[in-house]
């Protein structure tokens, strides 16, 4: 009977240690091949027009200009005449020529005319959404820790005054945080191939196993007759699960022209239909206890998810930290923008930066120390099982940022000539269970180890976690595994969100690695003349355990296996029983800024993230992840958002040039601490990607209300912003 | 089209202004299989439509079918399948699409393929063994990975420009890339490791 556990931490080789990833050098030498770099034969290239207006009807629609420009193979409409469309850059015909100078002439020679409608993209105004129909309730929920005597109708009501009449400090804000998109480097589409009645999608996809399927069904075939293939995805974030409508046009112009269609999304196109996370902005009071203990918690969050609604759910505010007496309630605004994806973390960073704000305003108000609030309200933290790792986690955060003694009540530093500088800091969580994953295991009799899974790697190592699980199993070096993922041929395996890939393809790696292993001490057993479950893997070699000289090379014990490799098919059995993977981390950040009142220009100096993770698989990727996570919690705390004209709805900044991210100099210096104790290691692998992503906003935006005495309301903190806010609320 | 002056820029090749000049029916001056040619020697035509150029790339002369208005990033991606250079922005500022052209780094999408003619260019693919982008790996300075052939020309670039560049010019030297996942950390000290001499470790 074969257990399925990890090995002691003392036995093991290369699990949790410090590998590169087997990847890496076809990544950084260009030679690794994403969707956008297939160029089969003859391959034709597919672009996309989209509606200059943002709510509009689409009058007329004239092809025929596109199709007699030299070059160009065929136009295609998208839109039909007479349909309403929602948001600007919506896809209303393509084009697919020879070459891009073609395409892209025939695109602007497209005649198209339309009717432009009301439009309304002010997310931030709750009122005016109201005012104009676009607002929607979305739920809510309260909870008080007394109950009602009797049936008193009024009882809320009156029981919410009491708590907020006897607090001891009580502060009002009105916060918020703007959209973002998911700005892939790579864009959405995909190279799509039909020959002889069977589709090859070369899909840039966070969903190897579950997008076939979506691409046949137009097509009148089954997935069967679908292969998706992607080796290497230029960024997804939570926006690349689905086949989108651009992917199955060049399918179906594939299968039409005969030829090999590519169509990825130009720059301005993939940010305003490809990917966008949710505004939120919130109403909130809350009353605390003379320790800063939050007692009541008010508020009302309205939150933009683009047209369609949707956006920043109810659970999320109050966030982590949940006090006995609550009120919420939700208001979702419906705008002329693309439909929100999701966003790594799917709502937790809105509400931690809506929630933690709130919290460091307290502390603010009472004049103590942020770190000491914090602490004390760790007694409300929802999950109880986390709430001492979030103290140890706390305590190793204040060691390594020095809090103790930089701290100075918020806005009582020292100035340096205009630099006032602040410290913040937020905690978050995340479930990262892993999720379903087969996993197919070949042991060539000439000692050769493959494995297959139709997973995917999104950048955080796939192909090295599912080696490194492996090689620990079998007892070999990381590099003699050599995974194949990124079709969907192989063995079925989750799509990567929620951050569920690591646990998941470990959990089936590990699984199907021991059980081929056992069928390989079978034979080896009986060369040897010893017990099978006596035997280890390790070192290249399989030993009796009781007597290491009875032993055979990796590669004499495979050739046991005579003609044929050895094939073993397993999944992974996530859940409470398996002692591979668990779920639920905490997590706890600090942030230290400058700020300088004179520019509104605000710098990170330092960020802390310590992060329980479970087991770690590869430390290396797992601190890579971290640091990204750090990054992109930095862009959308002080730099990105997604800007739109109020009047016309357009997208304003939908370039790179004009949407501003952190570049290489804005980011301070990074500290990163994986919190791994023997009791993390006992839970098993656990999802890592999206927590770290979660605290940055709040964190930073509490650093900026401590070096300024004043709280900067909304992200992203541009300078404007800053300076707005030291105009109207002067410290 | 002859002027002098227009001449006078097209020394290794092409003329951009007699390009732009000449561009204006869809057409343009190029000098087609002048490779190796002195620039006085060279026969200037008018070409519209597909022609075929040479371009030396990686040490390698290629011939590669292109129209005027073909830039040098879609020639290497589409006429060569060299597909390092990634199209990420419209104008180059991204940094995803840097080569060197000439031996400077260039965005490969805001150069024209016929301008090229002549000047050696170097891609991201010829440094495989080279010291940036083994550090690059040593410090896991990748995620998704998209930008990274470009980041990795651009230290390539900058640590040649700047041998003995301390971390504070290296944090300021380096903003013309965009990486989304946010592997800044990791580059640093990729870039440092590279100037101590101990990329190849």
């Amino acid at each position: 009977m074969v257990e399925y556990v990890w090995p002691d931490k003392k036995d093991v080789s290369v699990l949790g240690g410090r590998h590169d990833k087997v990847d890496g050098a076809a990544k950084c030498t260009g030679t690794a091949k994403y969707s956008y770099d297939i160029n089969p034969d003859k391959v034709l290239i597919a672009r996309v027009l989209g509606c200059p207006l943002a709510h509009s009807k689409l009058k007329s629609l004239d092809l025929g200009p596109a199709e007699n420009v030299k070059g160009v193979v065929a136009a295609r409409a998208m839109k039909n005449v007479g349909d309403e469309i929602q948001w600007q850059g919506d896809p209303v015909a393509v084009v697919v020529g020879q070459t891009e100078g073609a395409v892209a002439e025939g695109l602007a020679a497209i005649k198209a005319d339309y009717e432009a409608l009301d439009v309304f993209v002010d997310d931030e105004n709750v009122e005016a959404a109201e005012s104009a129909g676009r607002a929607e309730k979305a739920g809510g929920k309260v909870q008080l820790a007394k109950e009602p005597k009797g049936d008193d109708p009024d009882f809320e009501e009156k029981e919410i005054e009491r708590l907020f009449r006897e607090a001891a400090a009580v502060v009002e804000g009105r916060y918020g945080i703007q959209a973002i998109t998911h700005m892939c480097l790579e864009p959405h589409g995909s190279t799509c191939d039909w020959k002889d009645g069977k589709l090859t999608a070369h899909l840039s996809t966070q969903n190897v196993s579950g997008t076939a399927g979506q691409f046949a069904s137009p097509l009148k075939i089954t997935a069967d007759d679908v292969t998706v293939h992607c080796d290497y995805i230029g960024g997804g974030f939570g926006s690349k699960f689905a086949v989108d409508r651009w992917d199955s046009m060049a399918a179906t112009l594939s299968k039409e022209l005969g030829r090999p269609v590519k169509l990825m999304l130009d720059r301005d196109l993939e940010l305003k239909n490809a990917g966008s996370r949710p505004s939120g902005f919130v109403d909130v009071k809350v009353g605390a206890n003379s320790e800063g203990v939050i007692t009541i918690w008010d508020s009302h969050h309205w939150t933009a998810g683009g047209f369609g609604g949707g956006g920043v759910n109810q659970s999320v505010v109050p966030y982590v930290i949940v006090p006995p007496n609550y009120r919420r309630r939700v208001t979702n605004v419906k705008i002329n923008a693309a439909p929100a994806r999701a966003w790594r973390a799917p709502n937790h960073p809105q509400g931690c930066a809506l929630s933690q704000t709130a919290i460091d305003d307290v502390a603010a108000k009472l004049g103590m120390n942020s770190y000491d609030v914090f602490l004390r309200n760790l007694a409300n933290v929802a999950d109880k099982d986390r709430a001492a790792v979030y103290a140890e986690e706390m305590k190793i955060a204040e060691g390594l940022m020095d809090w103790k003694s930089k701290w100075h009540p918020h806005g009582k530093g020292p100035k340096n000539g205009s630099i006032v500088s602040g410290l913040g800091m937020a905690i978050h969580t995340w479930g990262g269970g892993g999720h379903p994953s087969s996993c197919l295991v070949k042991i060539h009799p000439d000692g050769g180890v493959e494995a297959f899974l139709a997973s995917q790697d999104l950048g955080t190592g796939t192909r090295t976690v599912i080696a490194v699980v492996l090689a620990e199993t079998l007892g070999l070096p990381v590099g003699a595994i050599k995974v194949n993922i990124g079709n969907s041929k192989y063995p079925t395996s989750g799509p990567s969100g929620g951050s569920t890939t690591v646990g998941g393809v470990s959990e089936s790696s590990r699984r199907t690695g021991l059980d081929a292993l056992a069928k390989l001490f079978e034979k080896v057993g009986q060369k040897l003349g010893v017990a099978s479950d006596a035997l280890v893997a390790k070192n290249g070699r399989i030993a009796d355990k009781n007597n290491p000289q009875k032993s055979l090379s990796w590669n004499d014990a495979c050739s046991l296996l005579g003609m044929t490799p050895l094939e073993v098919q397993g999944r992974g059995a996530p859940g409470r029983n398996s002692k591979l993977s668990g779920s639920g981390v905490a997590g706890v950040q600090m942030a230290e800024v400058d700020v300088d009142r004179e520019t509104g220009v605000v710098k990170m100096k330092k960020m802390v993230a310590v992060q329980d993770m479970g087991l770690v698989v590869n430390r290396k990727t797992a601190e890579s992840q971290i640091y990204g996570a750090l990054v992109m919690g930095i862009a959308y705390a002080l730099f990105e958002e997604r800007i739109m004209d109020r009047k016309s709805g357009a997208f304003l900044n939908a370039e790179i040039a004009d949407y501003r991210l952190p570049r290489l100099g804005d980011i301070g210096q990074l500290v990163v601490e994986i919190y791994e104790p023997d009791s993390e290691r006992a839970r098993g692998v656990v999802g890592l990607g999206e927590p770290p992503v979660i605290s940055p906003g709040a964190a930073i935006s509490n650093a900026v209300a401590n070096a300024l005495g004043v709280r900067v309301p909304i992200l992203p903190m541009t300078p404007k912003r800053v300076l707005d806010t030291l105009k109207t609320r002067s410290a | 089209m002859n002027k002098p002056e227009q001449r006078a820029h097209g020394k290794q090749g092409f003329s951009r202004r007699a390009f732009l000049k000449g561009s204006g029916a869809a057409a343009a001056t190029a000098i087609t299989g002048a490779q190796g040619l002195a620039a006085e020697e060279q026969a200037t035509s008018v070409v519209s439509g597909m022609t075929t150029i040479t371009l030396t790339v990686n040490g390698k002369p290629q011939k590669v079918e292109v129209e005027p208005r073909t830039t040098l990033l879609e020639a290497l991606r589409y006429g060569l399948n060299l597909t390092g250079a990634k199209p990420i922005s419209v104008d180059g500022s991204s940094g995803g699409s840097t080569v060197f052209v000439g031996g400077k780094p260039a965005s490969a999408n805001t150069v024209l393929a016929i301008e090229c003619v002549g000047k050696p260019i170097q891609t991201a693919e010829s440094l495989e063994g080279d010291p940036v982008p083994a550090a690059f790996v040593d410090h896991d300075a990748s995620q998704c990975g998209f930008c990274t052939p470009g980041f990795v020309m651009a230290v390539k670039a900058f640590v040649t420009k700047h041998p003995k560049a301390t971390e504070a010019e290296i944090r300021q030297g380096l903003n013309g890339n965009l990486c989304r996942c946010g592997t800044y950390a990791e580059i640093i000290p990729a870039v440092l490791d590279v100037l101590k001499g101990a990329g190849n470790g």
